[in-house]
């Protein structure tokens, strides 16, 4: 049953990617790029990866999707034809596929359980984590805890990314609202909505460690949030409930506790991002320490998506 | 006849996340559309995710979260790499969508083909 669901939500996964190509609107090929998105994550649920299936869920059939509208409508929604001939770029890809595919034949089977990407440190995380960390999340605890200096960097990025689409389109305070129409069953569905989302935001972000879940995720969803009061209210009142200025503040302050949390871990004698000194026991300690770099990242994470969202909508004049 | 068919289902999901990796690597190269070509950098990166959760299945296996009664789990680290790469990939995406609006707005255009025209011409 597993291999057939497999099988299909594969299938579905080609139809789509070719019809993003083939298709010219370029709002439906953004749709569809939603879509894509949306079965890959369903994908990842059946492939055992729930905390990979929420974010791509999150990040890739929202986020990401919004931003993609925003610049179709910018830019031009229709895509020209290219005024090359095709046939070098597919023979390009067609020997490059195939090379590929070859290089596959080498591969273990699909979900054998002696292949050598299981052999080294994964089954240390997980014998480990019980004793050691105490999170029934192994995804949570390798990604907060065993490697959370990569984590760090990766907080980081989206920090940078944040700074970087900001100078690039910069931003501008509305003062009114665009209205063309009235928005009747979007208010009413996104003010019933609005509170459940922030609260399940945070019930991600806290329940990270027992199911999945996480910063990154509950970052996303908060946000998500957010862009939909805007979406429905439109900018201006948006900005009024959460101001640019406390974004740009936000975003900081995430990193910057994540950073503190490392470095509390020195003054207490123990080494940078080491949680076990931060309470009088180890796994205490480790519980708090999570608790408080996946706020961080969430913080992060919220603050610099709506920068983004307002970075390129509030150029639409 | 067995043996042929548990092969083909043994590559299944690698072959097929390689055609949607050349889908989206032709889609870059191929299409003049700079949104276009972002999409196909989006399909791009997805089809590595694929990739690589795939290959931390487990038969048999169930979400890495410790439960009693359980014992076999699929890879838990590709799962941590992947997520952190779908993060990456937005910030990526974002980045790359600011510079096709502001490309949009020096030259008018967001056309790969018009773009080198108005190069070539100053």
């Amino acid at each position: 049953m597993e291999h057939l669901i497999d099988i299909v939500l594969l299938g579905l996964l080609m139809i789509t990617g070719f019809a993003i190509v083939r298709m010219k609107s370029l709002l439906a090929v953004a749709m569809l790029t939603s879509i894509y998105s949306l079965l890959s994550a369903l994908l990842f649920v059946v492939l055992d990866a729930v905390d990979v299936a929420l974010t791509e869920a999150a990040i890739g059939a929202g986020i990401s999707t919004i931003l993609m509208l925003a610049t179709v409508t910018l830019t031009r929604d229709e895509e020209e034809a290219p005024r090359h001939t095709p046939l070098l770029p597919l023979a390009v890809v067609t020997v490059t596929g195939a090379a590929l595919i070859y290089g596959t034949l080498d591969m273990p089977h699909y979900g054998d359980p002696a292949a050598p990407v299981h052999q080294h440190v994964a089954s240390t995380y997980l014998h480990d984590t019980p004793g050691e960390i105490g999170v029934p999340n192994v995804v949570t605890s390798v990604l907060a805890s065993y490697r959370g200096y990569d984590t760090l960097g990766e907080v980081t990025v989206i920090f940078t990314a944040g700074a970087g689409v900001l100078a690039l389109l910069g931003y501008r305070t509305r003062r009114r609202n665009i209205q063309t129409r009235k928005l009747v069953v979007l208010r009413v569905i996104a003010k019933l909505f609005f509170p459940l989302i922030l609260l399940f935001a945070l019930y991600v972000l806290f329940h990270g460690d027992f199911g999945p879940g996480g910063g990154f995720q509950a970052g996303v969803i908060f946000a998500t949030g957010f862009i939909l009061y805007a979406l429905a209210f439109g900018l201006g009142n948006a900005q009024r409930v959460i101001p640019h200025p406390l974004l740009r503040i936000m975003a900081a302050v995430g990193v910057l506790m994540y950073a503190a949390v490392g470095i509390e871990g020195i003054l207490l004698g123990g080494k940078f991002l080491e949680y076990g000194v931060l309470a009088d026991d180890p796994v205490t300690g480790q519980h708090l320490g999570i608790m408080l770099i996946e706020l961080g990242v969430g913080i992060t994470v919220a603050a610099v998506m709506l920068i983004i969202y307002y970075s390129f909508v509030s150029r639409r004049d | 006849m067995h043996d042929v068919i548990h092969d083909l289902l043994g590559h299944y999901n690698y072959w097929i996340v390689i055609i949607l990796m050349m889908t989206g690597f032709y889609t870059v190269i191929a299409r003049p559309n700079l949104v276009k070509k972002i999409i196909g950098l989006f399909i791009f990166q997805t089809s590595v995710f694929i990739l690589f959760i795939s290959m931390a299945k487990i038969e048999g296996g169930t979400a890495p979260i410790i439960e009693e009664g359980l014992s076999v789990y699929s890879n838990p680290l590709p799962h941590v790499l992947i997520l952190t790469a779908i993060v990456v990939s937005l910030a990526t995406t974002a980045l790359g969508l600011a510079l096709v609006v502001r490309i949009h707005d020096a030259y008018g255009t967001s056309n790969e083909d018009d773009i080198h025209v108005q190069d070539e011409a100053d």
